[in-house]
């Protein structure tokens, strides 16, 4: 097995400590961004629940959720956790093949999401600016659909800065994994919430 | 795992432009990004006074006689608007913040500087869009708080240039707030626990958690509301049968917040130049701690007292009376603390000293106030009555306003290394003080008379006090051109101010006035107790405790 660090890197790292050094607290950062981030659901899931417990729907209103592809969407992100976290494995041993594999499929789970998703707006009874509760549909399942996309885009950047010798992501800088790791779960998170709410309710 | 503080070994002074060039780029320092904080915030300042003169100038006579009611709209909504996000939010929060937390905490830079130049170049180009959308098609015409149906009935485009504006402005205060709470909790250095850092660090660490908690909620409001407007879906929209009150909760879950995130950052910048100023410790820092925190708590969970007149149910009149009235009482601590710092102290009454006594008499009418409105039966009355106007200007600029002019007199000498001439100082003080009570205190009265807010045209029995009140604000306006001479004066001519002009013992001036680029030439100073003022024995506790 090669090592995942290129020499001329590794010794640039060397020179690049000086003599004052503070712990990595990016992924500190990015855990108060996730909270703002999930304020916004929050916000949306607020309005959502308020809507739906003073605004009667109208007698002729279609309002009608169909519970089998999103239930299959739940299951889709659920394993994509569930890979990420496997390739996050491999990465620790660096057994960078493997790690790739891992991520591609956790990248086609995103973009499976997606497609069934699209699937479903394209097969739902009701549009946009139908009725109160489809607009609402729209914005809250939208607004995730628009976090899965980031995601996916970012796990296939990782994907390729994964690859060995060129790839820039390794053991000694995880990171960019870490982080898009953390948000890919963030994002699965605020889709059980959104599934319970939504359809489940 | 652990990253370096210096990119490289490069100088520091290589890594960026010195001069004029330096705080017109794209820096990464944190005092040049806090002074382009303050720079920005104040030319934003002066337009949005410049709009609040046209409205007391309209205000003059009961006819809308100087500009069309339309206009007037746009006026009104454009001052709250900048005033809010583009003069204090950005100056208490970005300029004072970014220039003096990494001191405080002993750090060179912010935990993430890229970020931190990132959330102020978002600024300026929001700001212009603001402006500009008067020129475009007409401004925003709904106010500051954009309330539907209102702001989906009237134009459309201006409305969109708002909300893409205060989005924008949204984003760059949350980048802020992360950064402050990483740069806080994570940035200190070794040794320094977090009860032994100076008062504005916590003002800050409390203000970038509501920053972070309630502008997202905002920000997703926003979003539905530009649906609305552009998508014509029906979130807000009650002939879509949408639901205006879930606008106006989220609205001020994100906004009464907002309040504190104005003014908790100058309660600590008080805390910091009462202390230098009178010689002797901040009193109750404990209890200053605790009351900072219990503000943050307490304030996310009283927004409803905005809306006593929104068809709110009883039950929640009852809940966020109460809540309201609790808040008087972490704010009460730290105003007896305040006073107590300057009982027997030895009190030198230059202008940072003045404006924060001003700043103290002005936010104690402003408290007592707020304290009456979040009464129901007496705020049903004066809702949407210039008594708010008066209660809320007594905060954001008796309060806020005062605070930011202190500070500028107080860590000038620091940013520049010239010291403010005192005498044209307390000139500025004492204009300030008598206009803006001019203005605003006579507004209580009209309140009370039932003068409703945000109207061009009024009942001619109201025309004298309306005088009155212009008058005050002619006097606002000419106090600027004193604070202007002499900024600019001391620039050019100022007397030196050396490296300490306070004899202050807080981190930033164990430092030379201008400091270097990364802050301090050797290693940063630990101070272990910023408030050893008028003891004896306070450098040799110092020693002890190390």
């Amino acid at each position: 097995m090669t090592s995942l660090v290129p020499k001329e890197q590794s010794s640039e790292i060397k020179n690049d400590l000086s003599k004052e050094e503070h712990e990595d607290f990016r992924l500190f950062g990015l855990i108060a961004f996730l909270i703002a981030d999930g304020m916004t659901f929050a916000g949306f899931f607020a309005a959502y629940l308020t809507f739906k417990a003073v605004n009667p729907i109208g007698p002729d209103a279609i309002y009608e959720l169909e519970l089998p592809l999103p239930t299959l969407n739940t299951v889709l992100l659920l394993v994509s956790s569930f890979t990420f976290h496997r390739a996050g494995k491999f990465l620790e041993k660096n057994e960078a093949t493997q790690c790739q594999k891992w991520l591609l499929i956790t990248g086609a789970l995103g973009v499976a999401f997606l497609i069934s998703q699209m699937f479903e707006y394209f097969t739902l009874p009701f549009g946009l600016t139908d009725n109160l509760f489809a607009s609402t549909f729209y914005a809250l399942t939208g607004f995730h659909g628009l976090h899965v996309t980031l995601g996916s885009i970012m796990i296939m950047i990782i994907w390729w800065q994964t690859r060995v010798p060129q790839g820039r992501v390794n053991k000694e800088n995880k990171f960019p994994f870490e982080a898009v790791e953390l948000y890919w779960h963030f994002v699965d998170g605020i889709w059980v919430v959104l599934f319970i709410i939504l359809y489940l309710l | 795992m652990t990253i370096s503080l210096k990119p490289s070994n490069t100088p520091p002074e290589k890594l960026q432009p010195t001069g004029w060039l330096r705080y017109l780029s794209f820096s990464l320092d944190h005092k040049v990004i806090g002074l382009q904080y303050l720079v920005c915030g104040f030319l934003f300042y002066l337009i949005g006074g410049s709009l609040a003169g046209a409205i007391r100038i309209e205000l003059i006579s009961p006819l809308s006689d100087f500009m069309p009611r339309e206009v007037y709209n746009q006026v009104l909504t454009l001052h709250g608007t900048i005033m809010i996000f583009l003069w204090i939010v950005p100056v208490v929060n970005g300029a004072f913040g970014n220039y003096l937390i990494p001191f405080y905490v002993g750090a060179r830079d912010m935990a993430f500087p890229r970020l931190n130049a990132v959330a102020f170049w978002l600024i300026p180009p929001s700001g212009l869009m603001l402006i500009t959308s008067y020129f475009i098609n007409g401004a925003a015409q709904s106010g500051w708080t954009a309330y539907p149906p209102l702001s989906i009935t009237t134009p459309a485009a201006g409305q969109i240039i708002w909300i893409l504006s205060v989005l924008l402005l949204g984003g760059s205060s949350i980048f802020g707030g992360i950064n402050f709470i990483a740069t806080i909790l994570k940035l200190r250095r070794p040794g320094l626990k977090l009860m032994q850092l100076p008062m504005y660090c916590w003002a800050m660490l409390g203000t970038s958690i509501l920053v972070v908690l309630s502008t997202p909620v905002l920000a997703g409001t926003l979003i539905l509301l530009s649906f609305d407007i552009v998508a014509h879906t029906g979130f807000f929209n009650p002939s879509l049968g949408g639901n205006v009150i879930v606008y106006q909760h989220l609205f001020w879950f994100y906004s009464h917040p907002a309040v504190y995130i104005m003014v908790l950052p100058a309660f600590g910048l008080v805390s910091e130049i009462l202390p230098i100023h009178s010689r002797k410790p901040l009193f109750g820092y404990t209890t200053m701690v605790f009351s900072i925190m219990g503000i943050v708590v307490l304030g996310l969970v009283v927004w409803a007292h905005h809306m006593f007149t929104s068809g709110t149910p009883p039950w929640m009149r009852l809940f966020f009376t109460i809540a309201t009235a609790f808040i008087a009482v972490p704010t009460g601590i730290k105003f007896f603390n305040w006073v107590a710092t300057l009982w027997g102290g030895k009190i030198s009454l230059n202008s940072a000293m003045l404006f924060s006594c001003g700043f103290i008499i002005n936010f104690v009418l402003g408290g007592i106030t707020g304290v009456a409105l979040a009464q129901v039966p007496f705020d049903v009355h004066v809702h949407d009555t210039y008594f708010v106007v008066a209660h809320f200007h007594y905060i954001v600029y008796g309060g806020s306003v005062f605070v930011i002019f202190s500070s500028i007199y107080h860590w000038f000498p620091k940013f520049t290394g010239k010291m403010l001439n005192e005498n044209l100082g307390r000139f500025h003080f004492i204009i300030t003080f008598i206009g803006f009570n001019l203005c605003f205190a006579p507004q209580h009265w009209l309140g009370l008379n039932g003068m409703p807010r945000r109207v061009a045209e009024y009942d001619p029995q109201f025309q004298l006090i309306n005088q009155i009140s212009s008058l005050g604000a002619l006097l606002m306006a000419l106090s600027t051109l004193p604070f202007l001479w002499n900024v600019v004066r001391s620039i050019l001519y100022g007397d030196n101010a050396g490296d300490n002009p306070w004899n202050a013992l807080t981190p930033e001036w164990l430092t030379s006035s201008p400091p270097p680029v990364e802050n301090w030439v050797g290693e940063a100073p630990l101070v272990l107790e910023p408030y050893g003022y008028g003891r004896r024995d306070s450098n040799e506790s110092q020693e002890q405790k190390k």
